[in-house]
């Protein structure tokens, strides 16, 4: 079972967490003039590299999407960042 | 008989049977040290030879000795004597065995060896099928029975607890290093499975019972805790330990323990000697036969034959020959040789060095194995030492540490490996719990089976419940001489938790029924009790079925009738209540939604679907304007937790989160719903404020008043077709509300409606329920509703892929009604439509919904049929579990196309 720590309230047991998606993702727009085959990367594409990944993950109890950088061999988590900074 | 006790019986006797017969053991006992202590020498039978079989080890590394016990009426099986304390009064049977393990009727099939090779029943079996022989194949084999009567309570408890350091076993190594943890201040848990701490110092020093009892006082002394009976079963991410602690006179408890550090002192495991016939009744392991004589005064033999390739178990015969026994070493070391073991039903002979002499018990010495289970369920990797000739913990892991025994530390110590000879024509077991002998894995090399993983499946190497604690590392060695290669290089299995069987009841704690997986319980369920509703789950939710002793027909047909004829009260506040609050509340509904929702007036109201981005209908509903900033969506019941999270999710991803807030009221909010030609009637005697002239609040329409001086928001909103109004108050006021429409019903013959009646009176009107008349490829346009699709601008979540190829094609699932036209019965919900093609009948869709219509007094029913949208009219074929029936393809709604009830 794994911890993570949601950058608002702090280190949780991993059943609280959802992941959102891999980080830089975005969907591609108009629809007009997305072609099937980006379309079809977007829904069902996912690079699932070995070892550090940036994902988009969501803290389901308090309903925050972060960024965590962790590592998928290791599962050690090397951060985990809000989103609200840039927006702010 | 061989084992006797020894020393003085001062102790308080304990009776047990075993098989049957009456044994007296005494307290302090296992159930393995009692049965060697009263002469037992068989206690099972092995598992695919049906070999007699004795008690092997001490601990949780025995093999053979597995047992059902029946206390106070319960029966747990597939218990290992050697772990399990005795008590008073226990049944204990042996397993695999019948009628006893001494004399066990399948005992013969010993003699079929030859033919049983690995692989066997697979390669013997194959024709007609393999599970034709199947099942009595299992009967044969097999371990305990289970008790269907014995249905363990959800009791244990589920602790969690942090430390600084988890020292996991409590023996010399362990004992030191909790200590002086706990000495320089940090917290620290030590478990030990044991009964006792002190581990090997217990039966290895004669003060070390002394010397444990010492070491606990200091380091309780300076705070720390000790777990006994405390098994640490796996390790798994981020140093979450879980462990199963034993109580008596109390539930267990698994407690889940996230230390900082992690110390392993968990020992080592003697392995026994792969020898002609090393698995008779009375051989055990040199070790086992310490512990039995210093801890449980209990001499395994009295003619002993010791056989060792080391020296640590010298101490052994020197101890039994100082309790009287006759002991003959060969040790392997100096060229002696274990030629055969004699006996059949046990020991009585052993052949050393080509000289024969008579022995009633034999103590294998093979080595010692460190026990790493938890170090590799930690990710570590391991390291063959030719030091001690096993496997040691290889590359530290950070945050876990392994000391003394279980890191190679044998202190003075001195081995020469004594592996499998390959070869050999007589038959030596490798693996006692899973009869896997040395032929089996020669036969597994010879037929290609040589990573060490294929050998362990193919022979059943190691899968016993015993995980091959004493068998493993023979195995990977007989393998390594058989191919040539190196041990380290033939490597080990994989170690997975648990490290030994742990019960259900203990991983899953309390979560069981109910508190598995919580039903939500309504505002009002007491008022629907006492009204006598029958209760069912509907999307998690306990609601009101329908009301009423009779049967489910007739009752529901009742309803069903009376809400068409007058009034109906409906619980429907499962109903998804969410605000969506902001300046860019509108942007988020609307790319949220299907249909725009923006463009409504204020206080109306419209029905639409909300879509997955492949397209797929996730969930319709009706969403209110309440004003330009706020909207409520009003989801199906079931979807209020996922459409919840979808307009978060959009809310942060594409939204300003500052701009739009997303709040879901469902829980705390109750809506009844009037819903019947004198619905208007009953709501206007409600006095809630509103103007209910349909000019002002017309059908989708919304406004708010009050009702005792709380708000109250009344919806026009209809699922059956006639005229409703949804009352939404505070869960507060539900009651009151509850019962004043009760009050006002009266005089109206109003009818309470349960779930069952609403769901058979929208299907009337072709009404769907998302997930239930659509399945995951149904998009708007399987449902005729083409509207959005073809003339919406801008993107809204799904867009795209309603336009994909796969969206285009004319045979898509379309959502029909259908019209029974052969004489007969309401449909079967889930009938398949079939259809001639290419000379063999296929299926063209499926029967979603199925009722017997009272207002129609005809079947009624809702399908998703190929291209069912240009079928109108035609007769499709419908098939049932074989049995044929016939229905027209018709519009969904059956009942009011033209919608007037809606205002009458």
């Amino acid at each position: 079972m794994q911890l993570f720590s949601c950058p608002f309230c702090g280190s949780r047991d991993e059943t609280e967490f959802v992941f959102g998606a891999e980080a830089g993702k975005t969907r591609p727009e108009p629809a007009a003039e997305v072609s099937a085959d980006t379309w079809g990367r977007y829904l069902h594409f996912a690079d699932n590299p070995r070892g550090p990944t940036r994902e988009i993950w969501q803290h389901v109890t308090c309903g925050e999407f972060f960024l965590m950088e962790r590592d998928t061999v290791s599962h050690a988590v090397a951060a985990t960042v809000d989103l609200r900074g840039d927006k702010a | 008989m061989s084992g006797r006790r020894i020393g003085n019986n001062a102790q308080a006797a304990l009776r047990f049977t075993f098989d049957g017969k009456p044994h007296q053991g005494q307290a302090g006992d296992t159930i393995a040290s009692a049965l060697l202590g009263s002469g037992v020498r068989i206690v099972g039978r092995s598992f695919k030879y049906h070999r007699p079989r004795g008690i092997f080890g001490s601990w949780s590394e025995e093999p053979n000795a597995i047992v059902d016990v029946t206390l106070a009426g319960v029966t747990t099986p597939n218990l290992r004597a050697t772990t399990e304390l005795l008590q008073d009064g226990m049944d204990i049977r042996s397993v695999n065995a019948r009628p006893t393990a001494e004399g066990d009727r399948l005992g013969l099939l010993d003699r079929l060896s030859p033919f049983l090779p690995a692989g066997f029943y697979y390669k013997t079996f194959l024709w007609p099928d393999w599970h034709v022989f199947e099942p009595r194949i299992r009967g044969m084999a097999g371990l305990g029975r289970l008790d269907p009567g014995n249905e363990p309570p959800a009791e244990a408890a589920i602790v969690n607890a942090v430390c600084d350091v988890l020292v996991v076993g409590a023996g010399p190594a362990g004992l030191e290093a909790a200590r002086d943890a706990a000495i320089v201040g940090d917290r620290v848990i030590l478990v030990d499975d044991q009964f006792a701490p002190g581990g090997s110092m217990l039966h290895r020093e004669p003060e070390g019972a002394a010397w444990a009892a010492k070491l606990v006082a200091e380091f309780e002394q300076a705070g720390g805790r000790l777990l006994l009976r405390t098994t640490a079963f796996g390790i798994y991410d981020h140093n979450l330990v879980c462990c199963w602690e034993r109580r008596i006179g109390a539930s267990d408890r698994q407690w889940r323990i996230r230390p900082r550090r992690i110390v392993l002192a968990t020992g080592a495991i003697e392995r026994p000697l792969v020898l002609p016939d090393n698995d008779r009744p009375g051989v055990m392991a040199a070790e086992a036969a310490l512990v039995y004589l210093r801890r449980h005064g209990v001499m395994v033999g009295q003619r002993v034959v010791l056989a060792t390739n080391n020296d640590r178990a010298l101490a052994v015969a020197d101890a039994l020959r100082q309790a009287g026994a006759q002991v003959t070493v060969a040790d392997l070391r100096d060229g002696a040789t274990i030629d055969a073991i004699h006996g059949a039903n046990g020991v009585e002979a052993v052949t050393v060095s080509g000289k024969r002499v008579e022995a009633d018990c034999v103590l294998l010495s093979g080595g010692h194995t460190p026990t790493i289970h938890l170090f590799c369920q930690a990710k570590g990797k391991l390291r063959y030492s030719e030091d001690i000739a096993a496997f040691v913990p290889g590359d530290p892991v950070e945050g876990v540490s392994v000391i003394g025994a279980a890191a190679g530390d044998l202190g003075d110590y001195s081995v020469t490996p004594a592996w499998p000879k390959p070869g050999s024509k007589s038959r030596q077991w490798v693996d006692f719990q899973n009869d896997v002998t040395l032929k089996d894995v020669e036969l597994a090399a010879r037929e290609n089976f040589r990573s060490v993983e294929h050998l362990k499946r193919y022979t059943t190497l190691g899968m016993a419940t015993d995980q091959g604690k004493t068998s493993n590392m023979n195995g990977l060695a007989a393998m390594a001489a058989i191919t040539g290669r190196t041990i380290q290089k033939t490597g080990t299995t994989t170690y997975r938790p648990p490290f030994t069987p742990v019960p259900f009841t203990v991983v899953a704690g309390r979560r069981r029924g109910e508190l598995f997986n919580p039903t939500r319980r309504l505002a009002l369920e007491a008022e629907h009790r006492a009204a006598g509703a029958v209760f069912r789950e509907y999307g998690g939710w306990l609601r009101a079925a329908w009301y009423g002793q009779g049967t489910a027909t007739d009752e529901v047909t009742r309803e069903a009738r009376q809400a068409r004829e007058t009034v109906a009260i409906f619980d429907g506040s499962p109903l998804g209540k969410i605000e969506v609050f902001g300046p860019q509340a509108g942007a988020l509904v609307d790319y949220n939604s299907y249909n725009t929702l923006s463009t409504l007036k204020p206080g109306r109201i419209r029905y639409g679907f909300m879509l997955t981005e492949t397209g797929v209908i996730y969930d319709d509903g009706v969403v209110s304007k309440l004003a330009d900033d706020h909207y409520v969506v009003s989801c199906s019941s079931g979807h209020v937790a996922g459409v919840v999270a979808r307009l978060e999710e959009w809310r942060q991803d594409r939204f300003d989160p500052r701009q739009v807030f997303v709040h879901n009221l469902t829980p705390h909010w109750s809506t009844l719903t009037a819903c019947g030609p004198r619905a208007k009637a009953l709501v206007d005697a409600l006095s809630l404020g509103v103007d209910l002239d349909d000019a002002a609040l017309p059908h989708m329409a919304t406004a708010d008043g009050s009702f005792e001086g709380a708000p109250a928001r009344v919806a026009r909103v209809s699922f059956t077709g006639d005229r409703s109004y949804e009352i939404s108050v505070p869960g507060s006021k539900a009651a009151s509300l509850w019962q004043a429409m009760n009050e006002a019903g009266r005089t109206l013959d109003a009818v309470l409606m349960g779930s069952e009646a609403l769901l058979l009176l929208r299907a009337e009107k072709g009404y769907i329920i998302a997930g239930k008349d659509t399945d995951g490829t149904s998009m708007p346009q399987d449902l005729g509703l083409t509207g959005p699709r073809d003339k919406r601008a801008g993107e809204y979540v799904g867009k795209r892929s309603l336009f994909t190829e796969n969206a285009m094609r004319d045979d898509r699932q379309q959502l029909v009604g259908l019209t029974v036209s052969d004489g007969g019965a309401a449909l079967t919900t889930g009938s398949h439509a079939v259809a001639q093609s290419g000379g063999s009948r296929r299926s063209i869709g499926f029967v979603t919904s199925s009722y017997d219509s009272p207002t129609l007094g005809r079947p009624i029913a809702l399908g998703l049929i190929q291209n069912g949208l240009a079928r109108m009219g035609e007769e499709i074929e419908f098939v049932h579990l074989g049995t044929p029936r016939r229905a027209t393809v018709s519009a969904p709604c059956a009942f009011d196309a033209e919608g007037s009830r809606l205002n009458a």
